[in-house]
């Protein structure tokens, strides 16, 4: 296997400065990094160090200032705003620290919606959603909203609806943030689960445990990598 | 596929969030009644009380005598004019181009008496063109009086419509007798029920009209009240009236130009002031109504533009999933016209509901023969519902439009 075909994300000196102006925040500065596929990665650092805009740019949730994204070896530049959503839909899985689950909308119906934009048909989107649910251990929670799950089960609900469509990269904003400590290992026991199944795992956290679980830890510090432990 | 998964997580959202969507409806729907209700009340005002207007008769010119205020021929100022049944005869033969002309003699205090029942009314001597002039129409199975009546002097009565309803209650009048000055007279007609806003002597429905022969044989009344008549072409109103002031100028001896001798009413000036009276409502009514649908167009804008900047985060969530920028629209789209058809249709029927009602409603009184008769305009009310519902659809759709266009990381960031 060459590298070409094992690549998974490739930064290219990528920046990223919020504001205009006089006032400018430069959120990333000159970042090169590259995740092969079936890593799982640790993104650690202080607040503010630019870990969560490195996710959102991974995630092609935001655009970079400057520098080169290469999603599976394709510059993501090229690609338009229906492009940058069917990747996210097929081929990115997300975790939110605050969850982002449709308030409305019960367990079930959460873990279904990327599949409904996917076009999945009824029959199988439905034995998927309850696959997954029992996959985190939630199948008996399926018609609860969100507002009567606790915060572990609802983390669990958004990661099965991170692997909806089956994608090759998971992206995890701070997941066990919002959670008590034995909740947040059970999360990154599913997370350790999912690498060895073949996911590519990126999870940024404040969580000590991440180093005994995670492949490689990278640190980053004021908007630079600080040691991208390879 | 595509189409069907649309509208299948249309159809979910819509019983999700039914709290919102009712009261977007509600706002919408309000609008329109409000609007509708308020047009479908002044219309009907409008139209009542051009129909009360014809309650004394349209197109007419009431001439009564009155005193000379000019000297003429010798003859001094000051000079009461007394109309006679053959200045009526003259004018008919000398002044073309009336198409109706009466004489009216007018007595007040006359006993009508029924059995034991007995009421003082106005009685009335006039032609049988009185009732096409005077709208002194028949009810159902009765008629007024005819130039048979006339001719032979018969003793008949047409009633107005209060008289008949105090004499006879609930039996039919017609072909029974009834005593006026104990000469007794045989009913041949009832009015049928009219509003009126303009009249002399009291209103009609109070009188009770007799062939003006049987009349001036009874009471030998040697003079008429007044006279009426009607223009063949209101055009040439003016050129008839100065043709008969001057033919009774001549007749009675009296300058033509003195205008206190005759006292003329003439309807047809008086229609077109109550012309520009309709126009100046109708034209307030506008501005009212435009003035509520600004409000309500601001009500219904406020709640589609908060729920949809409301929504701004579960737009970032449905993008982070990879929703397309055309689903989040579609789902606005239809949703706000689904919320538009649902609130404009509430909205209508409200109306119908409202009117319809009122319209059941046993209102008697002069204001309810003003108020309580409302008409729909079915074009205000579509196009109410229309703006109201294309106003909320362009306030909802723009937010959401912004929303989709913003990069999934800024949409999630909005709380």
């Amino acid at each position: 296997m060459n590298d070409e075909e094992n690549g998974m994300i490739r930064l290219n000196e990528i920046s990223k400065v919020y504001g205009t102006g006089e006032v400018k925040v430069e959120a990333l500065k000159w970042i090169d990094l590259e995740i092969k596929k079936n890593e799982f990665i640790g993104l650690i650092g202080p607040s503010g160090s630019g870990k969560s805009t490195l996710m959102n740019i991974m995630g092609c949730l935001d655009t970079p200032s400057s520098g080169e994204y290469y999603f599976e070896d394709i510059n993501v530049e090229s690609f338009n705003h229906n492009k940058l959503a069917e990747i996210r839909n097929e081929r990115i899985g997300f975790v939110f620290q605050n969850f982002n689950l449709l308030p409305y909308a019960t367990a079930f119906e959460n873990v279904e919606l990327p599949m409904l934009f996917m076009g999945v048909k009824t029959k199988t989107r439905k034995e998927r959603t309850m696959k997954l649910l029992d996959k985190v251990g939630l199948a008996k929670r399926a018609r609860h909203k969100p507002n009567e799950l606790s915060g572990g089960e609802m983390q669990r609900v958004a990661i099965a609806r991170s692997l909806a469509n089956n994608p090759s990269l998971i992206l995890a904003d701070e997941p066990t943030g919002n959670l008590d400590t034995q909740s947040g290992d059970e999360i990154l026991a599913i997370f350790q689960d999912l690498w060895y199944q073949g996911h590519t795992i990126v999870v940024i956290t404040h969580n000590p445990n991440i180093s005994g679980r995670a492949q490689r830890v990278v640190k980053l510090k004021d908007g630079s990598i600080e040691n991208n432990g390879a | 596929m595509k189409t069907l998964y649309l509208l299948r997580m249309f159809y979910r959202e819509l019983r999700r969030q039914r709290k919102r969507i009712s009261l977007t409806i509600f706002a919408l729907a309000w609008g329109t009644f409000s609007i509708v209700i308020l047009l479908a009340f002044g219309e009907g005002l409008n139209r009542q009380m051009k129909i009360a207007n014809q309650g004394l008769g349209t197109g007419i010119v009431i001439v009564s005598g009155g005193q000379t205020s000019i000297p003429y021929k010798g003859l001094g100022k000051g000079r009461q004019i007394l109309l006679r049944k053959e200045d009526v005869e003259l004018l008919k033969n000398k002044v073309p181009g009336i198409k109706y002309i009466s004489p009216e003699g007018d007595r007040y205090a006359n006993t009508l008496t029924l059995g034991r029942k007995s009421f003082t009314e106005r009685v009335i001597g006039v032609s049988p063109s009185f009732e096409e002039m005077r709208t002194y129409y028949p009810q159902r199975g009765s008629r007024f009086i005819n130039p048979v009546d006339l001719q032979n002097k018969r003793r008949v009565v047409f009633l107005g419509t209060e008289i008949a309803r105090r004499l006879f209650e609930n039996e039919k009048p017609v072909g029974k007798t009834i005593m006026i000055n104990a000469i007794p007279f045989l009913v041949i007609g009832v009015m049928q029920d009219k509003i009126q806003n303009s009249m002399y002597n009291g209103p009609d429905v109070d009188k009770a009209a007799i062939p003006y022969s049987t009349y001036q044989t009874i009471y030998g009344d040697e003079y008429i009240q007044r006279f009426i008549y009607m223009p063949e072409d209101i055009a040439r109103t003016s050129a008839i009236k100065d043709a008969v002031y001057k033919a009774l100028a001549a007749k009675h001896k009296f300058d033509p130009k003195d205008s206190q001798a005759l006292r003329t009413w003439d309807t047809i000036e008086d229609e077109e002031l109550f012309d520009k009276i309709f126009l100046g409502i109708q034209i307030f009514m506008g501005i009212i109504g435009g003035l509520t649908l600004i409000v309500a167009g601001v009500g219904v804008t406020n709640i589609m533009y908060v729920s949809a900047k409301k929504r701004t985060k579960e737009i970032g969530i449905k993008m982070a999933l990879g929703a397309k920028k055309r689903y989040v629209l579609f789902q606005f789209v239809s949703e706000a016209l689904m919320i538009a058809l649902i609130g404009g249709a509430v909205g209508i029927l409200l109306s119908f509901l409202t009117v319809g009602l009122f319209k059941a409603l046993p209102l008697e009184g002069d204001v309810a023969d003003l108020m309580a008769h409302p008409v729909i305009s079915a074009d205000i009310m579509f196009l109410t519902a229309m703006i109201l519902g294309v106003i909320g659809f362009l306030a909802g759709l723009f937010p959401a439009r912004k929303a989709a266009s913003l990069r999934p990381v800024e949409a999630l960031r909005y709380e």
